[in-house]
């Protein structure tokens, strides 16, 4: 069994020749549980997984070098919705604080409230996803309908407000590129109603499943030094006991002002730090976004959501590192400015990208169902991993 | 019924022929019909409709058409494969899945072959399933149907025995394997359902045959040889057009079998629950199709509730709870039979 094959067959990026018991299984690009087109060499014996070899860069779109070649400011933005599609507000405003803290622009209260909103709502979608796919991964299809009908109505609403229900460009540098309409108050006033139970609902069908426990508690156990060590952030790094969230650690725009908790794992169903650590802690930040949400739509106050856009946005030659808390995790901007009216460079630290390259250190020695586990619990989205 | 037909056509040979098509009849549009319902059932848990516009009321023509979509499509052979077994592959599934029908009683005066160790027959023919699936898996020369095929002949080969271990316990009650004779000895009342009787061993004998029986038909939360998410499709993976279909339709046709044989050794077979009321072989049709349908249904709601096992606790279940649950019912059962006689 432990023979060393005649020819010997070595695989890029695995320390040793291939033994004879040993199979390279290809998963992807085209594979229904890699969530878009990532690749992953999976080395396996049987239907244990010795070793995984993630292959990236189907989905680049030279996103930085695009920055680097508009003719202002602005019109990166666009760009910025299609790295985390499913959380394009959040990569928006991570963008559009970057740029006011180069340019110095202190923006109006109402723009704050609103993109508090706007950001906690994505926030609630872009875990809505998450989960919903996690569900699908291991296996139970119906949880994933459920999250995508509360989508829907968080889509509508963006709809209402901006038109777009997925690529927004709605925060813009300096401010909005629409006040929100009539009536969007009781809308996202009626979402928060009626989320809640649906969360129960939701905890009810999926969460506490015996099965899904089995599934997720105790598989891709990443403890909280190896997380760090690894840049890991976001639910990913939460979920393994550590308190960090940048909206508390490192707050920006306004939410040293909101009351919420910031939840980590526990190791409730198994271990600190395994599959279900850091799917509960995704379902835990929904019910602390509502509540974000709750207190921030009762506060709105009037203004006008332009009068800060300046006219023509040219900094003075410097460079700024801004970090957000996106929905998978630390979202960094780095912008460097050369006194023309684009960005001399715009480099972006994608949570994803970086929660991703762990997956090889939590999948050895699991079973091949479980890498798919780990896979899902990371949430990544290749849009953003692969820019 | 066989003696029947001899006398009105007077060839032997045709009427076999016939008789063996019999179960086709009610194969074909059960498969058909059941494909539709199961969209329909997800559809309805899943807060949506479901199909609606084919055909009109709805969607009720949306498998016809699926059906005929698949017939125009291009038979695919892939070039790595070993040709002559991935032709022959689906075709063995579904002549290991009808063969169990000739033996399966629709009726008091309907069964294609009374023969006196008729459950015997059933369970044995419904294990060349396994030898379709690992021939399918290894000729598609694809290594996710391989993964598929060595995951479907472990976990079948593994919840073969608590079936029969529970179908034996039913088997001691009766004293006979003729499924004929185990039907009428549930006649009578509906507490003469053997899941009433012998309480507890055949409620839980019931329940465990159920939940083997869902590894049997690779459902969920079992549907580990087939399971999406992470082998894209298992075994036919590689399959596409009819041969496809036909792995469709054995799985349906399987389904509907696993459900009849249920219904027969614990819900009274054709038996009516009303004693003698709605009684006779036309009505006995209609029970056992109605009970079968019954655990249809009940497999199409946990596979749209349910999560899906991982590969070792399929194997947990099966050896180490559901074995060890069906000898104590067997030793049960089997010491109340010897007390009681």
């Amino acid at each position: 069994m432990e023979a060393v094959l005649e020819k010997p067959v070595s695989i890029p990026g695995f320390t040793r020749p291939l033994k004879s018991h040993e199979m390279v299984l290809n998963m992807g690009p085209q594979h229904p549980s890699t969530h878009g087109v990532l690749r992953l060499e999976l080395i396996v014996d049987g239907e244990i997984v010795i070793d995984v070899i993630p292959h990236i860069g189907y989905l680049h779109r030279c996103f930085e070098k695009h920055a680097e070649h508009m003719t202002n400011y602005q019109q990166v933005i666009p760009y910025c919705d299609r790295m985390d599609y499913i959380a394009s507000m959040n990569n928006d405003l991570g963008y559009a604080v970057a740029c006011e803290k180069l340019l110095g622009i202190k923006v109006p209260e109402r723009v704050e409230y609103i993109r508090v909103i706007m950001a906690e709502l994505q926030r609630i979608a872009s875990h809505l996803l998450a989960i919903g796919t996690y569900g699908l991964d291991i296996g139970a299809f119906t949880p994933f309908l459920y999250c995508f009908r509360d989508r829907e109505r968080i889509l509508d609403i963006f709809e209402h407000t901006c038109g777009a229900r997925l690529l927004y460009n709605y925060i813009w540098i300096g401010g909005l590129s629409h006040d929100i309409p009539t009536g969007f108050e009781g809308k996202v006033r009626d979402f928060c109603k009626v989320f809640r139970p649906n969360i129960k609902e939701l905890n009810d069908l999926l969460t506490y499943n015996k099965i899904f426990v089995e599934r997720t508690a105790n598989v891709g156990v990443l403890p909280a030094d190896v997380a760090i060590n690894y840049g890991a952030s976001g639910p990913v790094l939460r979920g393994s006991g550590v308190k960090w969230d940048l909206r508390k650690n490192d707050p920006y725009s306004i939410y040293d002002r909101f009351e919420f908790e910031v939840p980590t794992g526990t190791g409730e169903m198994g271990t600190v730090g395994d599959c279900w650590d850091r799917y509960i802690v995704r379902v835990r930040e929904m019910e602390q976004s509502l509540s974000i949400i709750g207190q921030a739509v009762e506060k709105i106050p009037t203004g006008d959501v332009q009068s800060a856009i300046p006219k023509r946005i040219r900094p003075d030659s410097s460079e700024v590192y801004v970090r957000t808390e996106s929905p998978k995790g630390e979202l960094g901007f780095y912008i460097i400015a050369d006194g023309t009216t684009s960005p001399y460079r715009v480099k972006v630290r994608p949570p994803t990208f970086v929660n991703l390259s762990i997956l090889p250190a939590m999948s050895r020695g699991a079973m091949i169902a479980d890498v798919i586990a780990i896979l899902g619990s990371i949430d990544i989205v290749l849009g953003e991993v692969d820019r | 019924m066989k003696e029947l037909l001899i006398g009105l056509l007077q060839d032997e040979v045709l009427v076999y022929v016939l008789m063996a098509l019999v179960p086709l009849l009610w194969i074909l549009p059960f498969a058909l019909f059941a494909v539709w319902w199961e969209r329909k059932v997800a559809a309805h848990m899943q807060d949506r409709l479901g199909p609606m516009r084919t055909g009109g009321w709805h969607g009720w023509a949306q498998t016809i058409a699926d059906i005929l979509k698949l017939i125009q499509k291009e038979d695919i052979v892939p070039s790595a494969a070993d040709s002559r077994l991935f032709t022959l592959a689906p075709f063995v599934v579904f002549i290991g899945t009808y063969a169990a029908y000739a033996a399966l009683p629709f009726s008091a005066a309907y069964v294609g072959t009374e023969i006196n160790i008729g459950l015997f027959y059933v369970i044995a023919v419904s294990s060349l399933v396994v030898i379709g699936l690992l021939m399918a898996g290894w000729a598609s020369n694809n290594k996710w149907s391989l993964f598929g095929a060595m995951r479907s002949a472990a976990q079948v080969v593994s919840y073969e025995i608590p079936i029969a271990l529970t179908l034996l316990a039913v088997v001691m009650v009766v004293g006979s394997f003729d499924l004929q004779e185990i039907n009428r000895a549930q006649s009578g009342s509906i507490l003469n359902w053997f899941i009433f009787q012998k309480f507890p061993f055949l409620f839980a004998a019931a329940i465990v045959y159920f939940v083997a029986s869902l590894a049997e038909v690779n459902r969920t939360p079992f549907d580990i040889p087939e399971a999406e998410s992470e082998l894209v499709a298992g075994y036919h993976t590689e399959y596409a057009g009819m041969k496809f279909a036909l792995f469709f339709l054995a799985e349906y046709a399987n389904m509907f079998a696993v459900s009849m044989i249920a219904a027969t050794m614990f819900l009274g077979g054709w038996n009516s629950p009303f004693g003698d009321f709605l009684a006779g072989p036309l009505w006995g049709a209609f029970w056992i199709i109605l009970k079968g349908l019954l655990f249809v249904f009940v497999q199409m709601w946990l596979r749209w509730t349910l999560p899906r096992l991982r590969v070792d606790q399929l194997m947990y279940v099966g050896w180490k709870v559901l074995i060890p649950f069906s000898f104590a019912i067997l030793f049960g059962v089997g010491i109340w039979v010897m007390v009681g006689s």
